[in-house]
């Protein structure tokens, strides 16, 4: 079995979730990567977009910002911001990843603040940029994140980014688009979905060399089950082979 | 049909629209806004002034101000740090996709308050130490948007509107600590976010060509550039080459900003610095590291302010400080692949 580490995993598992033809809207960083190894495995028309108004660009590096000159390298189209959004409140954007200090057990996701004075926040992060825009619009949202019991809480300090709100239909009763949220939540000991009814998070497969126990035991809020717990596919030579040679060379994002 | 209407109907007598608790620092009324455009410049004249004059003359302490471009790309360099330079104070700042923009003007301490949506990251290289210690001290005040929701209020502006409605921040503690209101759609029941127009005091903008009436041209990803230049009341462009007319009027089509939004012209090469230029060059990765790291000394911080900014007279002193042309040579090379980099 071919040694990995748990970004390399997250990215892996993040790339076998994005089907040929399908479009994402990616940050800088491992989503970026996970979009590139897709579209050199198994998904070469994968339509990668950003923010800022890149769309299918050919990246040649890993762009430094969602704006900057390789988001849009060789690209089909070089568009602009409300552009992309309204792409996605249109229905046309598949996938998107986030990220956050806090998650709570319907997706929620903190990346604004740690405190309980929106004034005068113990801890400031960026906020949501165009975080929240695109978990409320884009179809499906995934998450790759080291887990532990204080990231993933029953009471986030602040929900930049909706998840499935309250659970159950909460989220479309608050007033956004139908059948949209949280679908995987990638961790380096897990894969998480979300229960059909209830919205609650469920654990998908267990990444190997965790145990059930290590997964809950680092969650602060009681986990669900999937009837049928797979171990979840580690990566294979090629895919590590891919990541570490051509998406990430520099090992910018797979060394930290 | 008739069902749906009346399942609506029950809807609106139900639905509980909750509003934003933050305030609202811009006037969105659409009619105040006519009544200042009526009074705008639409004379085809030479703009044509400098970045001490812009400043000096388009910006008052206490205005509400919004800056072009992505944060470290295509953004007006020249004049945001002319504003530190000039020491403005009390300003508005409209944070949207801000990052060393941001980290700029908070290092003079101009601002405070701001519509906040990114601000204190600069995305892959990290957090601004030191705007996130001023939005910690809770001398910015803020309130809270998204990247999408401040476009829309630009777009509703630029649209000549008081509000746009869109599907995004509900349910979250973004729209609870934002300004916008929930709004039932008319024809379909539907909850909506209703977001206010932004009408922002005066914008910089920097663009690739401009002629001296203020035609722009923009090349590469245009954020929200299109509808910022045309909902705030004063624009500035930095422009990296004045073009002829001549070449305007051959390509109309090209024209990305007309001259009636613009207010003043300037000519600044290597004016995103040490941002990057689509097709022009890229950041200087090197010179933002700098800055990331001074910020973690608030004494280191104040020196490096001193010397890169009160103590240059102005952009091209700066720009020779850091390497000048050879190091923009470099930062071409970047853009262009060259050397694989």
């Amino acid at each position: 079995m071919p040694d990995y580490n748990a970004m390399e995993l997250m990215i892996c598992v993040a790339a076998r979730n994005l089907e040929d033809g399908a479009t994402v809207v990616v940050g800088t960083g491992a989503p970026c990567a996970a979009a590139m190894l897709s579209q050199k495995t198994h998904s070469p028309n994968l339509c990668i977009m950003f923010e800022a108004g890149g769309v299918a660009p050919q990246l040649p590096t890993m762009p430094i910002s969602v704006g900057d000159s390789r988001t849009f390298h060789k690209a089909l189209m070089a568009s602009s911001m409300p552009d992309i959004m309204e792409t996605c409140q249109r229905g046309m954007v598949d996938y998107t990843f986030l990220g956050g200090a806090q998650i709570d057990m319907y997706g929620n996701i903190n990346s604004t603040m740690i405190g309980d004075d929106h004034s005068k926040p113990k801890v400031r992060f960026p906020g949501s940029g165009g975080a929240n825009d695109l978990a409320s619009l884009c179809w499906r949202t995934m998450m790759m994140t080291v887990q532990d019991a204080k990231r993933f809480t029953e009471t986030p300090d602040f929900i930049t980014s909706p998840g499935y709100l309250k659970g159950g239909d909460s989220r479309y009763e608050a007033g956004l688009p139908l059948d949209t949220g949280p679908y995987r939540i990638i961790t380096n000991m897990a894969v998480m979905g979300f229960d059909d009814d209830t919205k609650w998070m469920t654990v998908l497969s267990v990444n190997p060399g965790y145990s059930r126990t290590d997964v809950q035991d680092n969650c602060g809020f009681e986990l669900n089950w999937a009837k049928k717990i797979e171990e979840t596919e580690p990566p294979t030579e090629e895919e590590l082979c891919i990541l570490r040679e051509e998406v990430d060379p520099h090992k910018y994002i797979i060394g930290r | 049909m008739a069902v749906e209407l009346h399942e609506n109907d029950e809807m609106k007598n139900t639905m509980d629209l909750k509003s934003g608790q933050n305030e609202l620092f811009t006037d969105p009324d659409p009619d105040h806004a006519r009544a200042f455009f009526r009074k705008k410049s639409r004379a085809l004249k030479s703009k044509l002034s400098t970045v001490q004059e812009v400043v000096r003359d388009m910006i008052s302490d206490g205005d509400y101000i919004a800056i072009g471009g992505f944060g470290a790309i295509r953004v007006p360099s020249a004049i945001v740090h002319e504003i530190v330079r000039q020491k403005k104070k009390n300003l508005g700042f409209a944070g949207h996709t801000s990052t060393h923009d941001f980290q700029v003007i908070t290092a003079g301490d101009c601002i405070d308050r701001c519509d906040i949506a990114y601000i204190v990251g600069l995305e892959a290289r990290g957090l601004s130490a030191n705007a996130r210690r001023a939005v910690q001290s809770g001398k910015i005040q803020l309130t809270e948007w998204t990247n999408a929701t401040l476009s829309w209020r630009l777009k509703a502006a630029a649209m000549g509107l008081s509000f746009l409605p869109a599907r995004n921040i509900l349910g979250t503690d973004t729209f609870k600590y934002s300004a916008a209101k929930e709004i039932q759609c008319p024809f379909t029941g539907k909850k909506f976010a209703a977001y206010p127009a932004l009408y922002p005091d005066f914008a910089a903008i920097h663009v690739h060509e401009a002629d001296i009436y203020g035609n722009c041209r923009v090349y590469g990803a245009t954020v929200s550039d299109q509808d910022l230049a045309r909902a705030s009341k004063r624009v500035v462009v930095t422009a990296e080459r004045l073009i002829p007319t001549e070449e305007i009027r051959n390509n109309p089509e090209g024209t990305f900003i007309p001259f009636w939004c613009v207010d003043a012209v300037v000519e600044v090469p290597y004016g995103s610095y040490p941002g990057n230029m689509p097709y022009e060059y890229f950041s200087d990765e090197e010179h933002i590291k700098q800055w990331l790291s001074v910020e973690k000394d608030p004494d280191e911080l104040k020196k490096f302010v001193q010397e890169q900014i009160y103590d240059t007279k102005d952009f091209y002193e700066y720009l020779n400080l850091n390497g000048g042309i050879e190091r923009m040579t470099k930062l071409r090379q970047v853009e262009f692949l060259i050397n694989g980099k």
